[in-house]
């Protein structure tokens, strides 16, 4: 299964990711060994299987919050992390929409 | 043991016995803070376990602690005991990494539950330890700051991700730590380090708090000196949690009353595709050896068949970068961490994630995100949970015949650093014995059972039924009053 | 070809916010408003580590909501990582259900010029809001990114593309939103965006079957713009057919301002949005146990009420259609209706005041009926006056609209101002023969044929009598004494 540089550069779209030409390479080569390697799956019958979705067993149920409200963050400890801010609001480029 | 262990350094001492040294009032925990912190100021240059140490938070709680222990109102038996963990357990008002450069500086508002917990019980937290970043990786060298060294052989890795809580207990440099497992990242290296290191059933211990790498397989756990620290640590931890709706609300055994029930009697299954070949000769003699003694200490061996846990490296390297894919989107620069010069929203996201995460990141960002995407995920993700399934069903039908399985934690003993690092694929099917504990979601531990090649220590892998910690732990001790004790290492 | 030569097909999706306490996935509160992020804990900002929480609430309210519209509500069903990239979404990702949603089918009923019809729906599900971006908040023109938002539960409630008209789309909405606040589980606040709608809008050939290829439409957020952006969107899909080009399958935006709808720039490549099962949260489980409580506490829906308007009390369609919209409303209108005594006569008289002075009064001052000094026995007393014809019509609205404002008794009102019309027969009696006495000639003039001078005489007795003379006395005594 060979990767293509154009689908690794459509991948890496999705993901947010700015690889340097010299990594699309690396990559498309190195996904490729694993994709091959993956692909071993191909050969089971899974037809009559469900998915393990979930790792909990079932009949274990757990319970559900209840609505009652818990204390907020303070604006300056939600902020305390931001690399940039506007008053308590998370700064970020312009936004057009 | 006398208090002080050999050589009179309080280093010495497992976590059980520091505490109970404590208890009787020989030693205070300042004495073992100051001990620790020293330590690891000696030696940590050459090891690399820790990221960064908290001297002065360690050394009020200790005070605290002692308070407690003149009072004679401990908290538990760990009150008191210098602990580490892996930098991916968020620590309130401590910089917590990931070891990755996209959370350099981050300082968290909250600690992990698990956190909460080993805090409650009077633990003394010195620092947080080194691992590979975001937990991918099987030998510390993804660790975005330095990589971490074995101390029975600095060339060598210790193993990874959680290279740091082995490294730091190997090292004598605390007397317990936290780690993760998501496909072996705490039994690879107790392991491939010479101590004990155990993933809890999935569910066990609480995951919030905890850095989410893949969150359907991801666990935390202990790792110790003996099977007792880490029993005691995980009795300090698991539970259910009302903030994680994953973790079980089943009661918590009583993992140390049990403790020394021994092997008798008990089914000890050997899958035949786990000693059916390329395995190091060093490794398999270890492992046959401890089988044999399980026999001698009336264990029986059980022949079972795991025929699907060959596709578990293929299976377990669809899902795990998929959902990382996912859990990795938060690191964008906008609320927290590294964030990048950018003139325009994207450019935003991608210049930040590009100089943030390092390349075995990106690489299995990539795997994920393709593995999900339109017109891949029959194929590749959906496909992988339904093999998931298939492993699952090979350990209940062995569980049938036997009460827990038992082979090797990696087919080598420690290897050198850089030794991988070029081929990906072949770092991965280092996982392949521990991968389907992870995917089955069943209880596993590592212990040390022997030396191998040049003389490094090789680690015997139980794996039990779901929620039955317990028999896992027993066995292992069982076993561990067998083995001949490994010497600790000095740390060259 | 003209537009009516088209038939728009329309779709609807409302995204409604429940009415919950807290956040679905965290105990923040929901309440609106808030300087920026002080509303906002680790789980909601999405910061490392954090987990979801399921808040038991949002599910029984989306029970309860699948229940009302007659849905298939799901045992179990599944919540689902919707995957993209955007600042007002913290995790990088929306906690949403996809293939597993926990109610499916059912229906909304709709009744427009008296036909009655039920719009089906595909589905319901569960999910969290996003946050909110803010525009220039800064001096370079930087946005800023506000979470108060992010995490409060909304109900996605979708149609099947069965509405066939802007008016049935309006009506379907309408519905929906009685619906969900007679439950409680929403406020119904298009303004605020806690009722949001979505159009899905194609059109096809007259006759056709073949459906076109459909736009969504995004942020109308009151029932004019949701009009004129369909009508907008509608007339834009007919003339690119009749040019001979294609509709384009886009997300595209709602310009208030313009009245038109415009593609939205930001979405490129959030059609693979990667969705896989939630693995921080297990399958919701609905026991039935939990269904039969839900259902035997449903209230009265819109439409039950409206029809029992109609059978039991003789109300026209339009007026109990009306009456039911907010159950606040409605539940005044039965307390005043039981203080005046159950008959059609007296459903009709307080409908109308309810539908017609009262909802002037209420919409000039935005209050809802729980805030109104007119309460039922307010009203209810007013109506007697009138009935027994102490007060006149003008009178009457004089009343209630001096009771709206200060809260006084009907009663003390009419004494304060003077407002009670002389209905007493011998008084108004005597003040006609005084009048009459007083204008032989038109006396005259009237008995001759001339019918108009009728007003001139109410006017006479009306100033004799201060405006007081009950206008329907005067005009009966003054026929009688006139003759003729």
């Amino acid at each position: 299964m060979s990767l293509t540089l154009d689908e690794v550069r459509r991948i890496a779209r999705l993901a947010r990711l700015r690889l340097s030409p010299e990594e699309e390479r690396l990559f498309a080569g190195q996904l490729s060994a694993i994709l091959d390697h993956v692909a071993e799956l191909s050969a089971l019958d899974v037809s009559a299987v469900e998915p393990m979705t979930h790792a909990l067993a079932a009949g274990d149920p757990p319970p559900l919050r209840a609505d009652e409200p818990q204390p907020c963050l303070a604006p300056e400890e939600a902020l305390a992390n931001a690399p940039a801010r506007a008053g308590t609001a998370f700064r970020v480029p312009r936004i057009i929409e | 043991m006398s208090v002080g262990g050999r050589g009179g350094s309080p280093t010495y001492l497992g976590l059980a016995e520091a505490g109970e040294a404590i208890g009787r009032g020989e030693l205070s925990a300042r004495a073992l803070a100051e001990a620790a912190l020293a330590r690891i100021a000696a030696t940590d240059g050459k090891v690399g376990a820790f990221l960064r140490t908290t001297p002065e938070r360690a050394l009020a709680a200790a005070d605290a602690a002692d308070a407690r222990a003149r009072a004679k109102a401990r908290r538990s038996a760990l009150d008191g005991v210098p602990v580490a963990l892996k930098d991916i357990f968020l620590t309130r008002g401590v910089e917590t990494t990931c070891a990755s450069r996209i959370l350099e500086g981050f300082v968290p508002p909250y600690d992990a539950t698990v956190v909460e917990r080993l805090e409650a019980a009077g633990a003394v937290v010195v620092g947080k330890l080194n691992m590979d970043e975001f937990a991918m990786g099987s030998s510390t060298e993804n660790s975005a700051f330095k990589p971490c060294r074995n101390p029975w052989d600095l060339g060598r890795t210790p193993g990874g991700s959680s290279g740091g809580s082995a490294a730091a207990l190997a090292a004598r440099q605390v007397h317990g730590t936290l780690g993760t497992d998501t496909g072996g990242s705490i039994r690879l290296p107790a392991a491939f380090c010479g101590v004990v290191g155990v993933k809890p059933t999935y569910g066990r211990v609480s995951r919030y708090g905890v850095i989410a790498f893949a969150s359907s397989l991801d666990q935390p756990g202990p790792l110790g000196r003996s099977v007792k620290d880490a029993a005691l640590l995980l009795q300090a931890v698991a539970g259910h949690d009302p903030r994680d709706q994953t973790s079980s609300s089943r009661p918590v055994d009583d993992y140390l009353s049990g403790l020394e029930g021994g092997a008798r009697g008990l089914r000890i299954g050997v899958p035949r595709e786990w000693l059916a070949g390329g395995l190091a000769p060093g490794v398999e003699r270890s492992v046959r050896d401890a089988l044999a003694s399980y026999e001698r200490l009336g264990a029986r061996l059980v022949d079972v068949s795991l025929p699907h846990s060959r596709y578990g490296i293929a299976a377990y390297y669809l899902i795990a970068p998929a959902e990382a894919s996912s859990n990795l989107a938060r690191y964008d620069g906008i609320r927290f961490g590294l964030r990048a010069e950018a003139r325009g929203l994207r450019e935003l996201y991608e210049e930040t994630r590009e100089r943030g995460f390092g390349a075995e990141v990106k690489r299995r960002i990539m795997l994920g995100t393709y593995a999900l995407s339109s017109g891949y995920y029959d194929a590749y993700y959906l496909r992988a949970q339904k093999v998931r399934t298939l492993v699952r069903r090979d350990f209940d039908e062995a569980f049938r015949a036997c009460d827990l399985v038992a082979g090797p934690v990696s087919p080598t003993v420690a290897f050198r650093l850089g030794e991988k690092a070029q081929d990906p694929l072949s770092m991965y099917l280092a996982d392949v014995f521990t991968i389907t504990a992870n995917l089955a979601a069943l209880p596993g531990l590592s212990l040390p059972c022997g030396r191998g090649e040049a003389g490094l220590p090789v680690g015997l892998q139980l794996v039990g039924r779901p929620f039955d910690e317990a028999t896992l732990l027993r066995a292992a001790r069982a076993l561990e009053r067998e083995v001949p004790p490994l010497p600790a290492p000095e740390v060259g | 070809m003209a537009v009516s030569d088209f038939q728009v097909v329309l779709g609807l999706e409302v995204h409604a916010q429940l009415l919950t306490r807290t956040k679905i996935f965290c105990g923040c509160t929901t309440a609106f408003g808030g300087e920026p992020n002080t509303h906002t804990c680790p789980v909601c900002l999405g910061l490392p580590g954090v987990l979801p929480a399921l808040n038991g609430r949002v599910v029984e309210m989306a029970v309860l909501t699948g229940l009302a519209l007659g849905c298939r509500v799901k045992e179990r069903s599944v919540f689902a990582r919707k995957n993209y990239f955007y600042p007002d979404l913290p995790k990088g990702y929306q906690i949403s259900q996809y293939e597993l949603p926990i109610c499916e089918g059912g229906a909304v009923p709709i009744a427009l010029d008296g036909v009655e019809r039920s719009i089906p729906l595909t589905r319901i599900h569960m999910e969290e809001d996003a946050g909110k971006n803010v525009h220039d908040v800064a001096a370079d023109g930087s946005s800023g990114v506000d979470l108060n938002r992010a995490g409060v539960p909304l109900l996605e409630i979708v149609s099947e593309p069965e509405l066939r008209s802007v008016d049935e789309a309006v009506a379907y909405l309408k519905s929906l939103r009685a619906i969900l606040m007679t439950l409680g589980v929403n406020d119904g606040n298009l303004q605020e965006g806690s009722f949001r709608c979505d159009a899905n809008v194609s059109v096809m050939p007259r006759g056709s079957t073949k459906l076109g290829t459909r736009c969504e439409i995004k942020n109308m957020n009151s029932f004019r713009f949701l009009r004129a952006a369909i009508e907008y969107e509608v007339r834009r899909q007919v003339e690119l057919v009749e040019e001979g080009g294609t509709v384009v399958q886009e997300t595209r935006l709602f310009d208030p301002d313009r009245g038109e709808t415009r593609p939205m720039r930001s979405k490129e490549d959030a059609h693979d949005y990667r969705y896989f099962p939630e693995p921080d949260l297990p399958p919701v489980r609905v026991a039935p146990a939990l269904v039969e409580r839900l259902r035997a506490s449903l209230p009265e829906l819109p439409h039950a009420r409206a029809a029992r308007y109609r059978r039991d009390l003789a109300l026209s369609a339009y007026d109990a259609d009306l009456l039911v919209a907010e159950k606040e409303t409605a539940d005044f209108f039965e307390a005043a209706l039981d203080a005046l005594g159950r008959t059609p006569d007296a459903a009709k008289r307080l409908a109308n005041w309810v539908n017609g002075e009262l909802a002037r009064l209420a919409n000039e001052s935005g209050l809802s009926p729980s805030a109104w000094k007119v309460t039922p026995a307010r009203l209810a007393a007013t109506l007697r006056l009138l009935e027994a014809g102490t007060l006149g019509g003008p009178g009457a609205k004089q009343v209630v609209e001096e009771v709206f404002r200060t809260g006084a008794e009907p009663g003390e009102v009419v004494r304060a101002r003077g407002l009670a019309q002389v209905s007493d027969e011998g008084a108004i009696e005597a003040a006609v023969d005084a009048v009459l006495a007083a204008s032989p000639g038109e006396v005259e003039r009237y008995r001759a044929g001339n019918a108009k001078l009728l007003g001139f005489f109410v006017g006479q007795v009306m100033k004799a009598t201060k405006g007081k003379g009950n206008p329907a006395l005067v005009n009966a005594v003054l026929k009688r004494k006139l003759g003729g």
